[in-house]
């Protein structure tokens, strides 16, 4: 029985079925709000949505309540640590795709689709019947339907952004450092700091945004130049968001006293995960920006 | 911390399992989430496997008569998306969890609760799928491989919750796949090293690896449809600078090897029976595994074959045709091996050994027409016609799902801990093996005649072969109610099943009792 067994497996638990409810519900009201906004209508999707958002929320919050819980009594052994640490590599991987899908569409348009508009490649009649006038060029401030719009330069906003959040990759990095010396002062001063980069990050991509949106006429639906600019930051910044709640929880869980030298997952994971939206946003930089 | 310590230790009695309907909704017990995959995809079997009988009734004439044109296209992309989304890879998921972990030793999957979750995500996005076919305007009528602009520019309202329901099946896989992937990497009991994994493992590892990978690249493409249909960008049109074409790039990156996820664990499932039914070893292990892994790598590769008439350079038309055709190696390596197997063997012919045998033939016919669309000038004829739709009934009806039949008869006594019925099992499987035949078989010869897909009407050339293809149709549908009674009357009763049932059989999985216990191995097994 329980004693004398080698292996540790976690008890059943209520939390995996609410979350399901609650992603089910949040897919179920954002496809309705959108429906219902694209109508111009009334509709409950937003309910729903809120509804579902408000689910999750709780079971996030019971989920890592219980595994907390468990984590502080010793019940985890090493080889359950191994599989938190293998499962989040993965999933950090399985994020990796998800941009390469942007990515990706990004290089097609640039190297492929706007040279073949202008009829590059054996595609001369493509361009001749199509958009004559059309002028292949990027970024694509005019597309082949006349939408004009304005580049974003990669000085300024984006160089500070860059800056920022290439340091609070090092401050997350001592944080760390810090925890494993088991010097807690050291790890407060230093996540604190990466917390702030974070917002001080979040705060000035929101003032990018206003820029080329009303200064720019860079818009979400501007051209191909917009939407791979949109879609490529602004995943990005949802991922900078949840990093940054997720260094918050950190953040309260060692002024609470939570983690040993060599306990820590929750906290190594939140920085891998941090140290990976740093990459994304070095390549985002590069070729959005720079390129 | 300490005032909640005891309310979270009431569950460690592990020999006794929780009752009631509590147990399947809080579970964490692999064989629990294993058989609630199981059924669920039987249930979705059906609803698709339904879908396709309306289509196959208003084929069985030309002319329009039972259903709308629009109907019809909702249920050829429906049929696609439950048959791909619902059946086969949920019913893969469910093996994995019941099987992985008897078969390396380990007590239960990596992640349990994370298991449950990946679970309880489907009814919730099938039921959010189906709940879009009753709105005004109807479901997703675009095809299971939602071609812009279909699904964009001309798409019904509904799109939203085609794609939104898209975004959570995705999160069930990739959740499902990355328990499986840590199961197998970090709780193998001592001594079972990787070249001792049954291929079944060895196959889900690589397919868990697939998953992973083309999973998110499915969530971005959705993401761009819904942008462009609701948001005003235009990745998939050319007056915004995009391009049609990169939606079929970056859906064949994912659509290619989502197929090979859908037959990867197939090979192994086929590599442990006809080894237990021949008595003997498997021919070639080794070379089985890394014909796998080769498949998958070429996977990446393979994409545009989907798209020789789409529009590409020459160079690209080329690299891909010969790319397509090197996957006929290692697939042919696995043929060899499991030929080769049973030569000589003392085989018996058990229905499990039926179904795989049968596997082993009507695989390769699908293979072989993949060879022949591999061809690009040959391509440019068969493309979008019933030959197209003939391939892939091949590698997924008789590849496939009668691999998973193969597993369900091979492993239902572990499972239930009873002996199916050796009647109704040979009666299912001979109406089923004649009626596929009668069903997929005559699409070759409509779809070389030019017959197009994914059309209510046709011309009445093609009547005879539609009313010959419609009836072998109704003949399997029909023939699957024997499956599904045998499987409810296996696991009421039936004749007591050994722990060993099958003489020649090998594997951790028959060390332990019939039916498996609710924990097993709670104690790292020894492994030689
Ligand atoms: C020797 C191996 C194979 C080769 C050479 C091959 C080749 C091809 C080619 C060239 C096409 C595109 C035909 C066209 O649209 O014109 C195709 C379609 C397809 N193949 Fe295969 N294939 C192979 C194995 C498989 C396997 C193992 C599966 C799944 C288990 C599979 C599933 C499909 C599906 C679902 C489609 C049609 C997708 C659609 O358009 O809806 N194939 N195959
Ligand atoms: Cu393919």
């Amino acid at each position: 029985m329980a004693e004398n067994q080698s292996y540790y497996v976690p008890a059943s638990s209520p939390w995996p079925i609410i979350g399901a409810i609650g992603l089910g519900l949040i897919a179920w009201g954002a496809g309705n709000t959108v429906i219902d906004m694209t109508n111009n209508q009334d509709g409950y999707g937003s309910t729903v949505l809120t509804i579902g958002i408000i689910v999750m929320a709780v079971m996030l919050f019971g989920w890592f309540r219980d595994q907390i819980n468990e984590s502080m009594q010793g019940l985890y052994n090493d080889q359950l640590g191994n599989s938190y640490k293998q499962g989040m590599s993965w999933f950090i991987f399985s994020e990796v795709m998800f941009f390469a899908a942007f990515f990706g569409a990004l290089f097609y348009a640039r190297v492929i689709a706007v040279p073949w508009l202008d009829g590059a490649s054996n595609n001369v009649m493509t361009a001749e019947v199509l958009w004559p006038e059309f002028v292949a060029q990027w970024p694509l401030t005019k597309t082949p339907g006349g939408t004009e719009t304005q580049a974003m330069g990669w000085y300024g906003l984006p160089l500070v952004n860059t800056v920022i959040l290439v340091v609070s990759s090092v401050t997350c990095h001592f944080a760390h450092v810090g925890l494993e010396k088991d010097n807690r002062k050291q790890l407060t001063a230093w996540l604190g700091l990466t917390i702030i980069l974070g917002c001080i990050f979040l705060y000035l991509q929101g003032a990018e945004y206003i820029h080329a949106y009303e200064q720019l006429g860079l818009t979400l639906d501007s051209g191909i130049y917009g939407n791979t600019f949109y879609m490529l930051t602004g995943f990005h910044g949802m991922h900078v968001t949840l990093g940054t709640l997720m260094l918050i929880i950190m953040f309260l869980r060692v002024v609470k006293g939570h983690f040993t030298p060599d306990n820590h997952f929750a906290f190594q994971a939140t920085s891998w995960y941090w140290h990976f939206v740093d990459v994304v946003w070095i390549c985002l930089f590069v070729v959005v920006y720079i390129l | 911390m300490s005032t909640v310590v005891d309310d979270i230790h009431h569950e460690e009695h592990h020999d006794h399992k929780p009752s009631g309907i509590t147990r399947w909704l809080f579970t964490t017990n692999h064989k629990d989430i294993g058989s609630l995959y199981l059924w669920f995809s039987l249930i979705m079997f059906f609803i698709g496997g339904a879908m396709a009988m309306v289509i196959r009734a208003e084929l069985f004439q030309p002319g329009l008569q039972l259903v709308e044109p629009n109907f019809f296209n909702q249920m050829t992309t429906v049929h696609g998306l439950i048959m791909v989304f619902g059946a086969v890879m949920p019913a893969f998921t469910g093996l994995a969890n019941w099987m992985i972990p008897m078969m390396i030793g380990a007590p239960d999957m990596a992640l349990p609760r994370m298991n449950n979750w990946s679970f309880w995500i489907l009814p919730f996005g099938f039921a959010i799928l189906l709940s879009s076919l009753f709105l005004e305007g109807g479901g997703p009528n675009f095809g299971w491989t939602f071609y812009a602009p279909l699904s964009t520019t001309y798409s019904n309202d509904s799109t939203a919750l085609f794609v939104f329901s898209m975004h959570i099946l995705g999160i069930s896989s990739i959740m499902g796949a990355i328990n499986v992937i840590v199961t197998i990497m970090n709780m193998r009991a001592p001594g079972m090293n990787y070249m001792k994994m049954p291929l079944f493992v060895w196959t889900w590892l690589i397919t868990a690896f697939l998953l992973i990978a083309v999973m998110p690249v499915l969530a971005g493409a959705v993401t761009m449809v819904l942008t462009d249909k609701y948001f005003g960008t235009s990745f998939f049109d050319a007056a915004g600078g995009g391009d049609p074409v990169m939606f079929q790039h970056i859906f064949w990156f994912f659509g290619h090897p989502e197929v090979y996820i859908m037959i990867l664990p197939s090979f192994g499932i086929i590599s442990a029976i006809i080894p237990a039914f021949t008595r003997k070893q498997l021919f070639g292990y080794a070379s089985m595994v890394y014909a796998t892994a080769s498949i998958a790598i070429l996977s990446f590769l393979v994409w545009a074959h989907h798209m020789f008439t789409t529009g590409m350079p020459v160079f690209a038309e080329l690299f891909f045709m010969y790319c397509t055709m090197l996957i006929a190696v290692p697939t042919g390596v696995k043929v060899f091996n499991w030929v080769a197997t049973m030569w000589r063997g003392a085989m018996t012919f058990e229905t499990p050994m039926l179904f795989a045998l049968a596997f082993v033939i009507l695989f390769t016919i699908g293979g072989f027409s993949g060879l022949m669309l591999a061809i690009t000038p040959v391509d440019f004829q068969y493309h979008d016609t019933y030959f197209v739709v003939a391939h892939f009934h091949y590698v997924l009806v008789t590849g496939a799902v009668f691999s998973i039949m193969a597993a369900a008869y091979y492993w239902l006594p572990k499972w239930t801990g009873h002996m199916y019925d050796e009647t109704l099992a040979k009666l299912h499987f001979w109406t089923s093996l004649i009626s596929v035949n009668v069903l997929f078989f005559p699409m070759h010869f409509a779809g070389l005649a030019g017959m197009p897909r994914r059309i209510p009407d046709y011309s009445i050339q093609f009547a005879d072969v539609n009313q010959i293809t419609s009836i072998g149709g109704f003949a399997f549908g029909l023939s699957q109610l024997i499956f599904l009674w045998l499987c409810i009357k296996c696991v009421r009763g039936g004749e007591k099943a050994a722990a060993k049932p099958w003489e020649g059989a090998e594997g951790l999985e028959w060390t332990v009792p019939s039916p498996a216990p609710y924990h097993t191995f709670e104690k790292p097994p020894k492994v030689e």
